[in-house]
């Protein structure tokens, strides 16, 4: 277990109640005592240091700090980490096996869908919420769906590519299973 | 030309007495003009340092913003048509190397070539009638385009320095016994994909493949000294000198294969990877038997070792050139524009990776349409940033922007050893007077001869409502 109380003292603010949370991240319990006011983001990050999750805006506006939280696709800097509780919440850390790329992350990689890479862990999980609810989705599709992350680098065109190209992976996939 | 600019509290360029700042370099670079005036003026003020977000802030993007609706401007008052007003002014291959009218050298290019290209893939020459039938049926339709090049690889040495430091760049290619190799370099990737470029450069020039070459960048502990990556100089310097450190190891195994082959050093073919015999193909050694033997059976008076530190100073910059041609159609009942079709033509000699090339360029001409759209940094009247977050400062999502088509002419660039020219800010550079050029161009009939960047609905509307021009800082939206 461990335990975060803020960002940078070791115990809580005099007079704050901890809150002991416990999150399924990424298929594995993790028990934290937590300040009530602690963001998602902030619990991945620090407490389970899991910093694939990237902390951009802070307002929910980027979409950098992209998690899916029952499977459904939420900003972790506008949610608090209490609210997590006893809830599955992945990362981009939970796509990927010990040896082999998830097909999104493939996707990206064919074709140039990252540049410097900030944005990119947040449209992946956006990508794989889409791809889970419309495994065959046009190009306006993935557009709307992904519009919620902001990009500075690609122009989008080659990350909306790469989600239809492991949209089309993980068809294949699914057929031959 | 006569600038009048707002620096924010200090300059943002690196060192403005030295530099000649990027107005200069650019402006009127690409047209044959035999002479030019600039008066710039630059103001300090309360508020934080100009420039644009990223992909050129040393005001190269303003330079070519103002050049192009210049050109815009000048075409439609003598009347001519867009593209031939251009192609007449634009410099002929026959005339490089050209000294700009601000003094600079370009050295290479096929502008002509470039603008055909572009407008065969717009559909250029059918495009007013287009226009014409689309007005009776009560559509505005507009096309813009922009032509440029910029001076990208600084420096050379003689003239540029930040802070005393000459403005060169360098890489350290070190090929292990195994064959491997370890490449760092003196620039650093911030997503530029040097660890793909770099590898498949020293591929190239060793054929060591590119899996077996890790690239290190960014501790400058361990990395030689170079200047960094900005203003698109990775290639055009730091890829240089990994070209040039190749090219050294290579000359070193060349000796090598020599004692190898028990042959002289003259006697010896180079293919791709491999010496062998000249007359006698079957008979060679590979680049990492020549690795090997550099550390367990050296000739005599060679020091052991595979290994090179290249420092490049290049005896130019780098010219690439960019033809973008924008369709809109404007919606007359909102001021709502939208991109039709965006073609790209870019020049930025050999490309080393197509796909990284196409990806700098299909960012930088999405932060040219955001700027051109809707980005913008608001101000109260006191100078207080008031539009410090996203819901004030707009940027497109992948929603809003349109797709690109893009082409490419290659004029491999004379002095650089792959030929290579630096792109990364054409696009961001040349793009916005691509779109403002097709709004305007659609609403042209109405006497508007100029709304200001951001192209805000409501600033269109206007436009197309008083057939006035529109001026000046966009309202603030937020209030």
């Amino acid at each position: 277990m461990t335990s975060l109380f803020d960002e940078v003292q070791e115990a809580p603010a005099e007079g704050v109640e901890v809150r002991r949370v416990t999150v399924n991240v990424n298929g594995a319990d993790k028990t934290v005592d937590v300040e009530p006011r602690l963001l998602l983001v902030h619990l991945l990050r620090q407490a389970l240091q899991l910093t694939g999750t990237h902390s951009g805006c802070d307002t929910t506006s980027c979409g950098a700090c992209t998690v899916l939280m029952d499977g459904r696709p939420v900003k972790s800097c506008t949610v608090l980490a209490v609210q997590a509780n006893g809830r599955e919440v992945e990362t981009v850390e939970g796509l990927a096996t010990a040896s082999e790329l998830h097909p999104i992350q493939e996707g990206f990689k064919e074709e140039h869908g990252l540049q410097c890479g900030f944005c990119t862990p947040g449209m992946m999980l956006s990508a794989k919420a889409l791809l889970e609810r419309n495994p065959d989705p046009t190009e306006d599709e993935v557009r709307w769906a992904l519009s919620g992350n902001l990009c500075r680098c690609t122009g989008y065109q080659n990350i909306v590519k790469s989600v239809l190209w492991a949209a089309k992976k993980m068809r294949e996939q699914n057929q031959e299973a | 030309m006569h600038t009048i600019s707002d620096h924010g509290a200090f300059f943002a360029d690196a060192q403005p007495t030295k530099f000649k700042i990027g107005l200069m370099h650019s402006t009127f670079a690409c047209y044959d003009i035999p002479t030019a005036h600039l008066l710039s003026e630059g103001y300090y003020t309360n508020k934080g340092s100009g420039g644009v977000a990223y992909r050129c802030s040393f005001r190269v993007t303003e330079a070519m913003f103002f050049q192009e609706r210049m050109m815009h401007a000048a075409a439609n008052d003598l009347g001519m048509d867009q593209a031939e007003f251009r192609r007449l002014n634009l410099v002929r291959d026959d005339m490089f190397p050209y000294r700009t009218a601000f003094g600079f050298l370009t050295d290479s290019g096929q502008y002509g070539k470039c603008l055909d290209v572009g407008m065969e893939a717009i559909g250029y020459s059918t495009f007013k009638q287009e226009q014409e039938e689309a007005r009776k049926r009560g559509k505005l339709l507009g096309i813009g385009i922009s032509t440029m090049t910029e001076p990208l690889g600084a420096g050379n040495s003689r003239e540029y320095d930040i802070l005393g430091i000459k403005m060169f760049d360098s890489a350290e290619l070190r090929v292990h016994m195994t064959g491997k190799a370890i490449l760092r370099t003196g620039a650093k990737s911030q997503g530029q994909g040097h660890e793909t470029t770099w590898a498949q450069i020293v591929a190239h020039e060793l054929g060591i493949p590119a899996d077996d070459i890790v690239v290190e960048e960014g501790d400058t502990d361990t990395a030689p000294f170079g200047m960094g990556t900005y203003a698109s100089r990775s290639t055009p310097v730091a890829g240089a000198a990994v070209a040039m450190a190749s090219r050294k190891i290579r000359a070193k195994a060349r000796k090598i294969a020599a004692h190898l082959l028990e042959i002289s050093e003259e006697d010896i073919e180079w293919e791709l990877g491999r010496f062998y015999v000249r007359g006698n193909q079957e008979r060679g050694v590979t680049i990492q038997d020549c690795a090997l033997a550099a550390y367990s059976n050296m000739p005599d008076g060679l020091e052991p070792g595979l290994e090179n530190t290249s420092y490049y100073d290049p005896p130019n910059l780098t010219w690439p050139f960019a033809a973008y041609f924008c369709k809109v159609e404007v919606d007359a009942e909102t001021g709502v524009w939208d991109v039709l079709n965006f073609v790209a033509v870019d020049d930025c000699g050999v490309r080393i990776n197509p796909m990284i090339v196409e990806g700098q360029v299909m960012g930088g001409l999405t932060e040219a349409y955001a700027m051109a759209n809707m980005q913008y940094i608001t101000f109260d009247e006191e100078g207080n940033c008031i539009g410090a977050n996203y819901m004030d400062y707009l940027l497109p999502t992948s929603w809003e922007t349109p797709g690109f088509e893009l082409h490419e002419v290659v004029t491999p660039c004379p002095h650089h050893p792959i030929g290579a020219k630096g792109v990364g800010e054409c696009a961001t550079v040349a793009g916005p007077a691509a779109f403002v050029n097709a709004v305007m161009n659609a609403i042209e009939h109405t006497g508007v001869r100029n709304v200001d960047m951001p192209l805000m609905p409501n600033r269109v509307y206007e436009a197309l409502q008083t057939g006035k021009n529109v001026s000046g800082m966009p309202p603030v939206l937020s209030d």
